[in-house]
């Protein structure tokens, strides 16, 4: 048995919109730029569980669709942004993201 | 049996949420979040969507963990002794988070709870099903991610060059 017959879809909803927030609190509360980054993960994991849950609601594959390319977009920006912090440490010893606030001057 | 397992995996999913972002070492941010996306794996499994929860666990928790933990063992930044914020930013990162979650679950408090629909069609996830889907109404968006990723592996091999010779 699948849970669309026994949770209503605003259960999912809450769920995801917890999620949300904690990372949104994990991108504010951190200072190492790697965990930022998982935070941000999870943000998009977040968004993903929502779509899969109002497309199998709706009997709409497109939903999970999104939820693949979604899926590739993060897979790409993890791979650019890692390349992007490693670089970060290699010039400035450290992969703190208030030392990146040295751009501004 | 399927009420109980979905308040088990989103307790599992928002506990170790929690725990990423509040465990002091790195690396066990990483494992923590690799526990939080096996439990989002398990909501899809029970959302009938079989074929997204095998692709998410293999894309996250096999290559995007693997590249996370690489990059952290890498620069060697498992340790604990990692600045923070200070204690007033912390302070007012938990209640800027707790006040967005407010916002967000108050505001779909009105909304009239939806009904499946009439005719469910549980075999939507399946592979052949998503496979059609894909093919057939969003081959341009495939075609045109794969041009991301060659960008996205250029990008990457040379950020990650130690030098570029001119």
């Amino acid at each position: 048995m699948s849970s669309i017959q026994v949770i209503p879809v605003h259960m999912y909803v809450l769920l995801s919109a917890v999620l949300f927030s904690i990372g949104v609190m994990g991108v504010i509360f951190r200072r190492n730029a790697i965990i930022v980054f998982m935070c941000v993960e999870l943000m998009l994991n977040a968004v993903n569980l929502l779509l899969v849950a109002f497309s199998s609601y709706l009997s709409d594959g497109a939903g999970q669709v999104f939820v693949f390319f979604i899926m590739a977009v993060a897979a790409a920006e993890v791979a650019v942004g890692l390349a992007i912090l490693s670089m970060v440490y290699r010039n400035t010893k450290s992969v703190d993201i208030d030392t990146l606030s040295k751009l501004k001057e | 049996m399927t009420v109980y397992l979905f308040y088990l995996l989103s307790f599992i999913a928002i506990l170790s949420a929690l725990m990423v972002v509040f465990s002091r070492n790195p690396v066990y941010s990483v494992l923590y979040l690799i526990v939080t996306f096996f439990a989002i794996a398990g909501h899809y499994v029970l959302l009938n969507a079989q074929f997204l929860a095998a692709v998410h666990v293999i894309v996250y928790a096999g290559a995007i963990m693997v590249l996370f933990l690489y990059v952290i063992m890498m620069l060697n930044l498992n340790t604990y002794n990692e600045m923070q914020k200070a204690n007033w930013l912390r302070f007012g990162a938990v209640v800027s988070g707790c006040l967005l979650m407010v916002v967000l679950v108050g505001s779909l408090k009105g909304a009239e709870t939806m009904q499946p629909g009439a005719v469910h069609d549980a075999n939507i996830g399946l592979v052949s099903n998503l496979g059609n889907v894909l093919f057939k109404e969003f081959l341009l968006p495939f075609e045109v991610s794969s041009l991301l990723f060659l960008a996205a592996m250029t990008g990457a091999v040379m950020l990650g060059k130690k030098s570029i010779r001119s």
